[in-house]
């Protein structure tokens, strides 16, 4: 082998950096929005976007008033009633239909009261401290301690049938407290960080440190405890219907359950009078953890790429850590593909 | 491909007795379709006992050369090609890239220590200083007992001029001098054959800059390490530097003695680095610096990657990227290496900045 450099001809050179030029620009936007493209996050917000236009348009095309009597009792599900019936005749499908409105408005109203109070009360007294930090850290951990579920009880209780936005406050009011406690933590450790520090000497007004500098950096932890909180208000209001505390004339998939239990649907063997509301709990459930996954990933600007290419990271076996380096001898003839065209394609 | 292995076979001769050897070091950042090619073929060899120094702009590689050699790199750094084989002293020569995790882990510190940029922050704010030196022996060694542990970090704080009694003292109760001082004694605990120490004065006032350096090339007299120093004060390097290899752009530029660099530049890009600061001694000199800035590494022009910046830019540099190799000079100063295409002319007519004898 002879010792002449490789020549490269400036068209061969220039080509793939005109084209890098202009992909990455294109990348750099698409990032900000990285999170809505992995897979996780995209099942997790369908459902979660299935359920909220069932709650929106769920009382329209419900085939059935859901409180009206038919003469098929406790029959199995059947073309006219897809979920079967109850011990009255009433339609399954119509009721789970209709009582998609009260989970879902009480679990976001709730989880977006709940994430406010706890951002508030949580930064203000990570970021102030003091007198001010003493106070509010005192009434979160008052507030931590109540037992939730007998205080909405007793709350809610007299009301009799209590309206949904009734019972979101409620549920808000109790649950705020775990998120506060962890976002004040994180606040305390950002406080004294040098981009803080900085941000004080040029200037900047405290809102504005508290808004601009800090909270982005909080982002990851806000939304899974807003995902977190949302999760628990959906279980909270289910299991309220299900003691039926809300009012039986207020559709929900626990007055379904609440039914179905107080006319032994399980002994009866009616399994298409619980499994459907079941389900859907499950469903939201399950959607709303997938959403909290993909958070995490992306939130950091610095571990982006590597959320992006995760699947194809991991089906060459290269594992991407800080302090472990990862030695990849792939050829350049195969590039890899973002996660997310593969789910496209 | 054949110029950039006889570059490397060039550099290995160069070192009768080599302790890192890393060759065709290629390093990425970012996974997907557009990664930046940070350091491309890289070859570099550090002999036994030395002191090499890495000198460059902020951005040219400097780092992540190290930290590519260590594996170190957060992501989305990736190593896509090459070998970095460390020589321990009765040992077979292995290869950090093909260490497993386990490997890594024991190899750290036993064999290669570091000592980071802004290394003081590196200590636990939250234990005594000899806690913290004794947890470094007794995790790597754990049958050191307590009490030996205790005799070696105190050694070690003494060897690098800290009273014994600062051992239970804890990080905020030292100076920003000490606690450094502190890292490097650290590193030097489990008695490693390298050290890569990346701007380890840059945060310290020039006193304390003086007391390091001291420090570092009294250590490595009596305890015999090789020393990596990564720095953009090219000025510190010719006072402790055995050898320095210039970086610009993701590649090594030039490497050459550290008095033979200073005094006789071969690189433009050296040249331009040296005139930017001045002398010490000797004629009083225009301060000259180099125009522009470092390439963006994302879009390299082609042919050298210094062509933009270069006074002695010709039609080749703009289309063929040089090699590492040797100089104009080769015949009287055979352990020289350039990139740059100004050595392939004949030496009288290389320019006369870049040739002095």
């Amino acid at each position: 082998m002879t010792a002449q450099p490789a020549q490269l001809t400036p068209q061969e050179v220039e080509q793939p950096n005109t084209t890098a030029g202009v992909k990455r620009g294109k990348t750099d936007r698409g990032n900000q929005l990285l999170f809505l493209r992995n897979a996780k996050v995209i099942s997790g917000l369908i459902v979660l976007g299935f359920f909220t236009v069932i709650a929106i348009i769920g009382p329209a095309i419900a085939p059935y008033d859901p409180d009206a009597l038919g003469d098929d009792i406790v029959a199995p599900p059947s073309a006219q009633h897809w979920f079967g019936t109850a011990s009255l005749g009433q339609d399954i499908f119509s009721q789970v239909l209709v009582g998609t409105r009260s989970v879902m408005f009480v679990g976001f109203v709730a989880g977006i009261l709940a994430t406010i109070i706890a951002v508030v009360v949580g930064v203000t007294a990570g970021y102030l401290g003091g007198a001010a930090d003493e106070g509010l850290s005192l009434l979160s951990n008052v507030f931590l301690v109540l037992p939730a579920l007998p205080l909405i009880i007793i709350i809610a209780g007299p009301l009799d049938g209590a309206p949904n936005i009734v019972v979101a406050v409620v549920i808000a009011v109790t649950a705020w407290a775990w998120g506060a406690r962890v976002l004040r933590a994180q606040t305390l450790s950002h406080r004294r960080r040098d981009y803080v520090e900085a941000a004080r000497a040029n200037g900047e007004s405290t809102p504005r440190i508290v808004l601009a500098e800090i909270l982005p950096n909080l982002s990851a932890i806000i939304a899974s405890s807003f995902v977190g909180t949302v999760t628990f208000a959906i279980l909270t209001q289910v299991t309220l219907a299900f003691i039926g505390v809300t009012g039986l004339d207020q559709w929900s998939w626990g007055t379904v359950l609440f039914n179905a239990q107080s006319n032994q649907a399980l002994l009866r063997g009616a399994w298409w009078w619980f499994v459907p509301a079941g389900l859907c709990i499950a469903a939201v459930g399950v959607a709303l953890a997938l959403v909290n996954f993909g958070i995490d990933e992306f939130v950091n600007p610095r571990l982006r790429s590597t959320g992006k290419y995760a699947r194809a990271l991991k089906k060459r076996g290269v594992r991407a850590r800080v302090g472990f380096t990862p030695v990849d001898r792939r050829d350049d003839a195969a590039p890899l593909t973002p996660s997310t065209q593969k789910e496209a394609s | 491909m054949t110029a950039v292995t006889s570059a490397s076979g060039l550099a290995a001769s160069q070192v009768a007795d080599p302790i890192l050897e890393i060759r065709e070091l290629t390093v990425e950042y970012g996974f997907g379709e557009n990664p930046v090619r940070v350091l491309d073929h890289v070859n570099l060899t550090l002999g036994r006992g030395e002191l090499l120094g890495l000198a460059g702009e902020s951005g040219c590689g400097k780092s992540t050369l190290a930290y590519g050699a260590t594996r170190l790199l957060p992501p989305p750094g990736v190593i896509r090609s090459g070998e970095v084989l460390f020589h321990g002293r009765d040992r077979e020569a292995y290869d950090i890239l093909e260490l497993k995790d386990r490997e890594l882990r024991a190899a750290r510190w036993q064999d290669f220590a570091i000592v980071f940029q802004g290394a003081m922050n590196s200590l636990n704010p939250v234990h005594r200083l000899g806690d913290q030196i004794m947890d470094a022996v007794r995790a790597h060694r754990p049958k050191t007992s307590k009490a030996e542990a205790r005799d070696r970090a105190a050694y070690l704080l003494d060897m690098v001029g800290i009273n014994t009694d600062r051992m239970k003292a804890y990080p905020h109760q030292l100076s920003g001098g000490m606690r450094q001082r502190a890292m490097i004694a650290t590193a030097l605990a489990l008695e490693p054959e390298l050290l890569i120490m990346d701007e380890p004065t840059t945060a310290l006032d020039v006193v304390m800059q003086r007391q390091i350096l001291e420090e570092i090339a009294d250590l490595r007299a009596r305890l015999g390490f090789s020393v990596i120093f990564i720095t953009h004060d090219v000025s510190l390097l010719v006072e402790v530097a055995d050898r320095i290899a210039i970086m610009y752009a993701g590649e090594i530029v030039e490497q050459a003695g550290a008095q033979d660099a200073y005094r006789r530049p071969r690189h433009p890009y050296t040249k331009g680095l040296l005139s930017s600061f001045p002398p010490l001694r000797g004629a009083r000199r225009e301060l000259g610096g180099i125009p522009g800035s470092p390439p963006d590494l994302a879009a390299l022009p082609a042919g050298c990657p210094f062509a933009e910046r270069c006074p002695h830019a010709f039609d080749r540099c703009r289309i063929e990227d040089p090699t590492l190799g040797p100089t104009a000079f080769a015949a009287t100063e055979p352990t020289r290496l350039v990139a740059c295409h100004l050595h392939d002319l004949a030496p009288s007519e290389v320019p006369a900045e870049l040739s002095l004898r």
